[in-house]
């Protein structure tokens, strides 16, 4: 299928829009036909809520067999970029693009969007307000965590505007 | 080193606020102490004994999305009935302890060094 020979990276990546072009941004930035697409709205504040669509798409990647270690990333990364939005954003959208050989994430704000990405990236960095630290969040190591699960990921945002985020992670373990 | 988690709990005069599980046949093999839970999602291991006082919903779905089976609720700390209820949706086994965090995590390191 298009787009499966995507070479696939020993370390995720950090994008920002402008910078390198290889086959992992090209795939993220035009997703080929999936095999299956799943979306959900993700509510601003509601902690309640967060994690639904994490779950579902676990549990759907886990009907399709994919592997638990593999599952596992996709779980966590899916978690806490859904914290993201329920923690930082006006609410926004969860999409599950999966493909034989991967799944595509993207997630898609309303914003306020965020000041300075690089820094967002830094383990300890954080904006968080009282009730996201009170829940357990705010500690600044989201957007790492997502990098850290994934294979490729990339982030566009400017304060202003809306937060775009995606990543893939690849069902089989790259050759460490 | 493995211990069973009806070893553990005894050891930390612990109670179960879940049920349907075979205490005797779930091993335990490791622990992870933390009260944030990005950091729980970045750093414990799957299979590890997650101890901590953040009784909301979101420690489960921690939990449950980091596979991590059992959550020990230290200080006395008891979760609202939702979270017991999700929690037995979602397969983790909650425990609570009047020990604080750090007593519990020595008697299982203690546990698991006897356990050889």
């Amino acid at each position: 299928m298009p787009g499966s020979e995507a070479v696939k990276s020993n370390k995720p990546e950090f994008w920002d829009i402008d910078q390198d072009v290889d086959d992992n941004k090209s795939f993220i930035l035009k997703p080929p036909e999936p095999e299956l697409v799943m979306d959900y709205e993700v509510e601003a504040r509601n902690y309640a809520k967060a994690g639904k669509a994490s779950t579902d798409i676990k549990l759907t990647l886990k009907k399709l067999g994919v592997d638990p270690v593999i599952l596992r990333k996709a779980a966590i990364a899916c978690y806490e970029a859904e914290i993201n939005v329920v923690a930082h954003s006006k609410g926004g959208k969860i999409f599950a693009y999966i493909y034989d050989d991967r799944v595509l994430i993207k997630l898609v704000d309303d914003g306020p969007g965020i000041k300075n990405i690089d820094q967002a990236m830094l383990p300890g960095f954080s904006t968080a307000d009282e009730l996201a630290r009170e829940m357990g969040f705010g500690a600044g190591l989201g957007l790492p965590n997502i990098k850290k699960n994934c294979d490729a990921m990339y982030i566009t945002s400017s304060l202003g505007s809306n937060t775009i985020l995606a990543f893939i992670i690849f069902f089989t373990p790259p050759e460490s | 080193m493995a211990v069973y988690l009806n070893q553990f709990i005894e050891a930390i005069d612990g109670k179960l606020l879940t049920s349907d599980i075979k205490l005797d046949q779930v091993k335990i093999t490791d622990g992870y102490v933390s009260d944030l839970l990005s950091d729980v999602m970045g750093s414990a291991k799957e299979d590890q004994v997650w101890i901590t006082i953040m009784k909301h919903l979101n420690s489960v779905a921690v939990a449950s999305l980091a596979n991590i089976p059992c959550i020990v609720f230290a200080k006395g700390i008891k979760p609202d009935p939702n979270v017991i209820e999700k929690a037995i949706e979602e397969q983790v086994t909650l425990i609570s302890s009047d020990l604080p965090s750090f007593q519990i995590a020595g008697k299982l390191y203690m546990l698991l060094q006897k356990s050889g």
